[in-house]
């Protein structure tokens, strides 16, 4: 199953709902008829257009990996952006943007894949590892999984509630400036033996998926691969700058 | 026709004849790729052209860094949609390295080291408008930007600019490489936003 086709067409969407996730961060539903479902894990190019004519175009990763015209995508704040302060503080439900995807046919982990499944996100890098996450519930999957999710502190965590009720997949939480009180590991980057603690399988080396900020992802997977991870199982995908 | 977003009033606009449509400036160097970066020495590093009648064109380290070296100050542009302007490289021009190769087949199939492959035609690799890169900014490459060596086609998406290049091999047809199997455009041209497939 490749949904890949029919990318040149853009597609009319309106933002069906609106929820603030974290003081800097955004989840927007955009119900977009004939949309028809994407891979967990895929994006969505979102084109906004002015009245004057003028258009931006930015792509984002879909949180969401259903069948159907909705999808949910989670827009943290870019300092200085031209975009994501507009998707975050401005749109309102209503508001209509246009949709062109699913888009990547890489970063993706499909219901029919078996092997166990490492997640290593990092800030707003969880949104397409939490479509992951949900299209492994909603499928029933018994393939293992297993979420590392790196923040700031608790209250920068996307869907905290969500992952703390998800069912099928275990969460570490990594926190970098800030833990909850009395939280055993201090605050901290990620390291090579928090990721030597999982015990993520029983033998069999897993699947990984790591997604963030470039330098953390460069940090992330230069870590598992120094601990004896193969390269050619670990796929990523990086955002902004050097 | 284009759906109206309200209130969206977009930046000042970025007038600029040198971008593409749909891209925008950016002044970092952001780092994208598909999986862990390969971490090569340059002691082991080689550079490999290969024809159809399985003749293979060796260059080590040293042999490359014998050859005219030339400076090279180009626009890049990323599907992602960033631009950089005036990018600053070092290199070997594929003319160089051609010269001693003798094909009959039209296309080229990049691999590095790390197992990433693109596919482009020979004619986008020659007459000045490809290299083999090994510095950036009056520097040896970073290992995250490609380094030892990257392939460097400012003129197409960078995606086509293989990062830790290992080697060229020809092809008879126009066989799609990694991001062109994985929902991406075979040519990528940004004047064009050959973007997707």
């Amino acid at each position: 199953m490749r949904r890949t086709g029919h990318v040149d067409v853009w597609k009319a969407a309106t933002v069906v709902a609106a929820t603030q996730l974290t003081p800097s961060g955004r989840s927007l539903i955009l119900d977009a008829p004939g949309w028809g479902g994407n891979l967990a894990g895929q994006h969505a190019d979102v084109r906004l257009t002015a009245p004057d004519g003028y258009q931006a175009v930015r792509s984002y990763s879909i949180a969401s990996a259903d069948a159907g015209d909705r999808i949910e995508i989670a827009v943290d704040r870019v300092p200085d952006g031209e975009v994501s302060p507009f998707l975050v503080d401005a749109i309102e439900v209503g508001d209509q943007v246009e949709v062109r995807g699913p888009l990547g046919g890489w970063f993706v982990w499909r219901p029919e894949d078996t092997e166990p499944v490492l997640l290593i996100g990092g800030g707003s890098g969880i949104v397409p590892l939490m479509a992951m996450v949900r299209a492994h519930e909603a499928a029933g999957s018994t393939s293992p999984f297993r979420l590392v999710y790196s923040v700031r502190s608790p209250q920068d965590a996307f869907f905290a509630d969500e992952l703390a009720a998800a069912t099928g997949v275990e969460v570490t939480w990594i926190y970098t400036r800030r833990a909850p009180d009395g939280w055993a590991r201090p605050a901290g980057r990620l390291v090579a033996t928090d990721l030597q603690a999982l015990e993520v399988t029983g033998g069999e080396a897993p699947s990984v998926f790591v997604c963030g900020p470039t330098g953390f992802v460069e940090a992330v997977a230069d870590t598992l691969v120094a601990i004896g991870h193969d390269p050619a199982r670990i796929k990523t995908e990086r955002f902004g700058g050097s | 026709m284009a759906v109206f977003t309200r209130g969206f009033g977009g930046r000042a606009r970025e007038q600029d004849d040198r971008l593409p449509p749909g891209q925008f400036l950016t002044e970092d160097f952001p780092v994208l790729s598909a999986g862990p970066t390969p971490r090569i020495d340059t002691d082991e590093w080689e550079f490999q052209i290969r024809t159809e009648t399985g003749e293979t064109h060796r260059w080590d380290w040293a042999a490359m860094q014998a050859l005219q070296q030339d400076d090279i100050t180009r626009d890049i542009h990323c599907v992602t949609r960033w631009t950089k302007l005036g990018t600053s490289w070092q290199g070997v021009s594929l003319d160089t390295l051609f010269a001693e190769v003798e094909s009959g087949y039209d296309f080229v199939m990049a691999h590095a080291y790390g197992g990433y492959t693109t596919n482009v035609p020979l004619d986008d690799l020659l007459d000045g408008k490809a290299w083999i890169a090994t510095g950036f900014d009056g520097e040896p490459l970073a290992a995250e930007h490609g380094g030892p060596a990257r392939l460097l086609i400012p003129h197409l998406y960078f995606w086509k600019s293989a990062k830790w290049i290992r080697g060229l091999v020809m092809q008879q047809d126009d066989e799609p490489g990694f991001w062109e199997q994985n929902g991406y455009h075979a040519y990528g041209d940004p004047w064009l936003e050959q973007r997707y497939s």
